[in-house]
């Protein structure tokens, strides 16, 4: 079968998947909507490998193919196909979203079992799945823009998945809303494209680009800023990222597919995929550098004040992705993606980790008070190690070779770009700090009480809380179910974990400089034609970045290590001595109190003023005062109707002598 | 006589009718005034007839008057079924018909 | 010798019709018709119209104003004012009756149609007569005939519903002869 073949199984079945769960749940007892979900993945992810294989068929220069299910719109000028790209770049973002994601729908198959919306929770995350391989798989804008938003509605039902727990419905909205802002700089650059270029499919575009376009022209650089909104939006980044801390309040697999591993991550398929338009307006490639660089720093030191075990990975992802947005727009292709697929292995890791942590806690996420589970959960300990070993970048890791090889490029290409690199080193310090900072703290140290319950053998049983508010709930529908399944009791939950950590530590062998290069030679298909995908740096001076890089994450481990086994204390003592430093830290660099003064506050102001001021005056004044007006003539006329007979007579009378004078005029 | 003369006093009869049709208030008298434009036209009809040598506009007038006198007897009668209900004889009270 | 038949007719025409207009009482307003009717048939004998002429005094000023006679002595006529409901009617009426009458007259004398400066063509004797007319009517607007007669007897009809006492007329709260209030029978 032809690769686009495969691909349209690809999209397909998550579909179909979703689908039969939704309609099917009634008949469909126990785990069984979970199994039927895990399957329709699986399944995807072998239809992925298989039009990976169809497109290894073909040559290296030729491995970018289209198809189109239907003609969507065909007039005057306008063209729109449901029509697909399938290209390396696309086969591998398949690959890696069905991957992660079957691996995720197993895990979750025993983690949610206990909850009332089981198969609602399955159905969603199939179409979630669905509409993330129909973004990275559409071939043409407008199919991309509804895959953006089918993802951004998905995101939105899995956030708020817990629809009575009041903060995650707001948080829902919250997510939603910022990225329907995206959405906005997305539909507008597609608009721009079609109106400079007259196309909306992708690979007539981006031939076009090249031949309209001259470098630096200012409608490129506002397709790619309006671009990079969307992007941002989705990946979270400054300004656009409050959403993502607050996305945490959905059920920890949704944390670990959505927000770690694959629609952060959508952000960074846009900018890879509109390379064409992004070294033509390199302005704009810098300008996104820098939102990634800065989202990488702000991002850091956020994950070393907050307490809530999911937030920090939250902002850990925020960072990393911060990482790779740098890493694509200064054309580090392979850089970046090869992160991408490292990351999604680790960070789906940890969010599995730390989702048996926080069911052995009854729920509860204050890292603060999590100490000493090794005993309790050796097997969650240890692939919560793993994971941390990836995120810092340890020697030897996935995180090492793919997050060295982004820096590495970078000091390569020299000049202004050994900013990104700087920052980049800065920010791997900060990142293996607090990566251990979660590693110690939840596996070394004497055990809390939760943990020692667990070592005699009963999972700690707390009153069902709001984690963030303390509201006591119910385990009914719309509320998290009554029981607490951790890895070390549930075998798929352990299968999917030892998966991802086994990718974790050894998918970084995929791209060993000077050793190996199987992710360039097989991305070379879609990135042949950038400049940018030819600058390789030497091998010495990979080794040597990726030297530096080892021994930094060393560094932040060592410190780590000192800060909270070797002499615990030493960050209270920290944080209360640098207090508002803490503070701010803590308070997210006060973000969301800046977007509610800016953004929030001055639409409630004028919606209130058009309601009050302008609705009621001139609108309805108009209205009313275009009956009043016809009431008024309508009485004026009203008086010719006075009931005397000799009124109407003399009118009679007087029409007569009028008309009669006009007659006589008219005739001479 | 050249027949102008006479559409000239049918035309000073009309005005007349009319004129009074205007100023008087009893319905009867009213009735008398639209009696007299009726005359009028009578009276230019036949000196049509005459200016063309056709006893056709003879004819009209005769219908005419055919039609003057019924509805003269329905205008009478209703004035007597005015009198009779009590109701005042003056066209300035029977305003009830008005906007 | 008929400009001066035509004076007198148009004299006594106009003077009653002044006269219609003008009188308070309405009984006398009827008697100003009938002299105007009597002069208007002098006026159509002048022009030929014999019949029309008879016609005119016999049912015209004879029978329909006979009626009116009657209906004025029952109604009976108050001495009314010429008053106005409308401010200025009084003004503005012969005002607007003039203008009609200025209209109309302009209209007529200035007109270019040739045969009303003159008399009119040479008729023959039986022009205007009975036989003649008859003979009009019954053959050539027969249609419009049977119609007048047809409409008259509807207005006989009408004039009866209309003016009828109670048990023939149409409102049963009519005054007429009050009843007798007899007293109760203890």
């Amino acid at each position: 079968m032809s690769a686009t073949t495969w691909s349209w199984l690809v999209l397909a079945l998550p579909l179909a998947g979703s689908m039969v769960i939704a309609f099917g749940r009634a008949a469909m007892p126990g785990r069984v909507p979970g199994w039927i979900g895990t399957a329709s993945i699986a399944l995807a992810f072998a239809c992925s490998i298989g039009a990976l294989l169809a497109l290894l068929d073909h040559p290296t220069d030729e491995r970018q193919l289209t198809d189109s299910l239907y003609s969507y719109a065909d007039a005057g000028g306008l063209e729109i196909q449901l029509g697909i790209l399938v290209d390396p770049l696309a086969v591998y973002m398949c690959l890696v979203v069905t991957g992660i994601s079957t691996l995720i729908h197993l895990y979750s198959l025993a983690y949610m079992d206990s909850d009332r919306g089981y198969a609602r929770f399955f159905s969603y995350l199939n179409f979630f799945v669905f509409s993330m391989l129909l973004l990275v798989l559409a071939g043409n804008f407008v199919l991309l823009i509804v895959g953006w938003a089918f993802v951004g509605f998905a995101s939105y039902a899995l956030i708020s998945f817990w629809y009575r727990r009041e903060t995650a419905t707001k948080a829902g909205m919250k997510a939603f809303v910022i990225n329907v802002v995206g959405d906005i700089g997305l539909v507008f650059a597609a608009f721009f494209v079609f109106r400079e270029l007259g196309t909306f499919d992708f690979l007539e575009s981006f031939d076009a680009a090249r031949d309209t376009f001259t470098v630096n022209e200012g409608v490129v650089i506002a397709i790619c800023l309006l671009i990079c909104v969307g992007a941002f939006a989705k990946s979270a980044q400054v300004p656009f990222h409050t959403w993502l801390p607050d996305a945490m309040e959905g059920p920890t697999p949704v944390s670990a597919l959505i927000h770690a591993a694959t629609m952060v991550t959508a952000g960074v398929y846009l900018i890879a995929r509109m390379w064409p338009f992004f070294e033509l307006g390199p302005t704009a490639a810098d300008i996104a550098a820098f939102v990634g660089l800065a989202t990488l720093l702000i991002a850091a030191t956020i994950a070393l004040a907050v307490t809530d075990l999911k937030r920090i990975i939250a902002y850990s992802t925020m960072s990393q992705i911060g990482y790779m947005i740098m890493g694509v727009a200064i054309g580090a292709y392979v850089g970046g993606l090869f992160m991408l697929l490292a990351h999604a292995f680790f960070k789906a890791l940890l969010f599995m980790a730390a989702g048996s942590v926080i069911a052995a806690m009854a729920n509860n996420q204050n890292i603060d008070r999590m100490s000493g589970f090794r005993r309790a959960m050796p097997f969650t300990s240890a692939l919560l190690l793993i994971g941390c070993l990836a995120l810092a970048a340890f020697p030897g890791t996935s995180g090492f070779f793919s997050k060295d090889e982004i820096l590495a490029f970078a000091a390569d290409r020299g000049g202004m770009y050994w900013i990104f690199a700087i920052g980049g080193y800065i920010g791997a310090v900060l990142t293996a700090f607090y990566a251990f900072r979660i590693g110690f703290r939840v596996v070394t140290g004497p055990p809390c009480e939760e943990a020692k319950e667990l070592e005699q053998g009963h999972i700690h049983h707390a009153e069902p809380t709001n984690p963030a508010t303390g509201e006591p709930e119910d385990a009914e529908v719309g509320f998290p179910g009554a029981e607490h399944h951790i890895a070390e009791r549930e075998w798929p939950m352990k299968v999917a974990m030892a998966a991802l950590g086994f990718g974790a530590l050894f998918i970084g062998l995929l791209q060993v400089p000077g050793v190996d290069h199987v992710l360039s030679t097989f991305l070379a298909g879609t990135f042949e034609e950038s400049p940018l995908f030819h600058i390789e740096p030497t091998v010495g001076d990979s080794w040597l970045g990726l030297a530096v890089g080892g021994s930094i994450s060393v560094i932040g481990v060592l410190g780590a290590y000192v800060c909270y086994v070797r002499r615990p204390g030493v960050t209270v003592r920290l944080a209360e001595r640098y207090r508002r430093l803490h503070a701010f830290l803590f308070n997210k660099w006060y973000f969301d109190e800046l977007i509610d003064a800016l953004v929030y506050r001055p639409t409630v102001a004028t919606g209130r003023f058009a309601n009050s001021v302008f609705e009621r005056y001139v609108v309805d004044g108009i209205v009313a005062g275009a009956t009043g007006l016809v009431k008024g003539a309508g009485s004026v006329v009203r008086g010719a109707q006075s009931g005397l007979v000799r009124g109407y007579a003399l009118l009679l009378v007087g029409g007569f002598a009028a008309l009669g004078i006009y007659f006589l005029v008219v005739a001479n | 006589m050249d027949v102008s003369w006479y559409l000239v006093l049918s035309a000073l009869l009309f005005a007349t009718g009319a004129c009074g049709v205007l100023i008087r208030r009893s319905p009867l008298v009213i009735l008398l005034c639209l009696e007299l434009m009726l005359n009028a036209g009578n009276l230019a009809l036949v000196a049509f007839s005459r200016s063309n040598g056709n006893e056709e506009g003879q004819v009209f007038a005769l219908v005419v008057m055919v039609v003057a006198a019924c509805e003269v007897v329905v205008g009478l009668g209703l004035i007597v079924a005015m009198f009779r209900r009590r109701i005042a004889l003056d066209v300035d009270e029977i305003r009830e018909l008005r906007g | 010798m008929v400009e001066v038949a035509f004076f007198a007719g148009a004299i006594g025409a106009l003077g009653g019709a002044i006269a219609v207009i003008a009188l308070n009482n309405p009984f006398y307003s009827v008697l100003a018709l009938i002299v105007h009717l009597i002069s208007l048939a002098g006026l159509f004998l002048l022009l030929h119209a014999e019949f029309i002429a008879a016609a005119q005094i016999v049912v015209y000023a004879g029978a329909v104003m006979v009626l009116y006679l009657f209906v004025a002595a029952y109604v009976g006529g108050t001495e009314e004012p010429i008053a106005q409901a409308i401010p200025g009617q009084r003004f503005v009426a012969p005002l607007l009756a003039a203008a009609l009458f200025v209209e109309v007259s302009i209209a007529v004398v200035g007109t270019s149609l040739a045969s009303i400066q003159t008399e009119g063509p040479v008729i023959e004797a039986g022009f205007g007569s009975p036989g003649s007319i008859g003979r009009l009517l019954l053959e050539r607007f027969l249609v419009a005939f049977e119609a007048a007669s047809m409409l008259l007897l509807i207005a006989a009809v009408g004039a009866i519903v209309l003016a009828g006492r109670k048990g023939t007329g149409t409102s049963a709260s009519g005054p007429g002869v009050p009843d007798v209030d007899r007293g109760e029978i203890v």
